[in-house]
């Protein structure tokens, strides 16, 4: 019984597969490429047609973006909720979070800031 | 009742604390320390993301993206990285079993396929500065020209540190300290396969959209 756990050190570098059979890691890697293919292609497919509800269009992009880099992340780089992976788990979710503060503030505050200007004329006027 | 029997199988989670073990190996280290540069790499694209976002209408008059993008080029540069992604990923399998010959071949598939890749962005770049749409004609040209050079940049970056990791192997074979250069070069090529993915959909297809 605890032959099986020494086999599974306590951590994993990023990138490192707890598999090591060859076969297995393959058909990863297969399923990783061919799950980014679908998502690529319907990401194209939705950005060019007018068979879906146009203002969806943004948020059908975003989504499927969201799930493409989830898609890399787990079959590419191999990150997992292992046990083995909760430093790299930790460190991403880190950079996530400085991720969606800089975008969703700057994306927040500029939009305030637009609305709330006066149109660009009127400012010249004010100058003058 | 065995120190890992009792943290291996009653507590997965370890929420007991780790058993004693020493420190992590170099290989563990390394590539921890590489995943946390990766994470601040994407943090300072997140920035120009930012700065995309923010500037993507102001065309000061000039050319919207729906006029300049062709789709069907970035579809190409699609394909290319996300073949090397996945190419890259067989040359690292092919490094595992110390299979020399796949490895150089992965690599070389690999490589090639990033020249594509930055081939079809140069001849973009040269085509959009020909029109008159450089980087300095709008503030969201400016903006669109450094986020996507800057990811331009890094695959540049790649393809040195592949050739580099190719001839490292072919001169000095698979030791560690090779072996963990090439975990820290997988992951970056990965990274970049990622960051495109967010370029191709936010700044293509959502700005030729509108």
């Amino acid at each position: 019984m605890s032959d099986q756990h020494l086999h599974h050190p306590l951590d994993l570098a990023p990138g490192d597969e707890e598999e090591v059979r060859v076969g297995p890691r393959l058909l990863g890697y297969c399923v990783g490429f061919a799950l980014a293919i679908l998502l690529t292609l319907t990401s194209f497919f939705v950005a060019g047609t007018s068979l879906v509800w146009q203002p969806s269009i943004p948020v059908a992009l975003i989504v499927l973006a969201i799930a493409q880099m989830g898609v890399h992340l787990v079959f590419f780089i191999h990150i997992t909720t292992d046990p083995d992976n909760t430093n790299n788990i930790l460190a991403l979710a880190f950079g996530l979070l400085i991720v969606f503060l800089v975008v969703g503030g700057s994306l927040w505050i500029m939009a305030h800031l637009n609305e709330n200007m006066p149109p660009m004329d009127q400012i010249m006027r004010m100058q003058r | 009742m065995t120190d890992a029997m009792l943290h291996g199988h009653g507590d997965p989670y370890l929420l007991g604390g780790r058993p004693h073990e020493g420190p992590a190996s170099k290989r563990i280290t390394t590539g921890y320390g590489f995943w946390i540069f990766l994470l601040s790499d994407i943090v300072m694209f997140s920035c120009f993301f930012a700065a995309y976002a923010v500037l993507s209408g102001q065309t000061a008059g000039g050319p919207k993206g729906a006029e300049l993008f062709d789709l069907r080029s970035v579809a190409a540069e699609t394909a290319f990285l996300l073949l090397s992604s996945f190419t890259c990923g067989l040359a690292m399998i092919a490094a595992d079993v110390r299979n020399a010959f796949w490895y150089q071949i992965g690599m070389a598939v690999t490589c090639l396929l990033g020249l594509g890749f930055l081939a079809l962005e140069f001849r973009e770049f040269a085509e959009l500065v020909g029109r008159g749409a450089g980087p300095t004609r709008s503030a969201f040209l400016s903006s669109f020209f450094t986020l996507v050079g800057c990811h331009g940049a890094h695959v540049s970056a790649g393809i040195l540190w592949l050739l580099t990791m190719m001839a490292q192997v072919f001169a000095k074979g698979f030791r560690a300290d090779i072996m963990r250069r090439l975990l820290c070069f997988a992951l970056f090529w990965h990274a970049l396969d990622i960051i495109w993915v967010a370029i191709f959909s936010v700044v293509y297809l959502l700005g030729s959209g509108t």
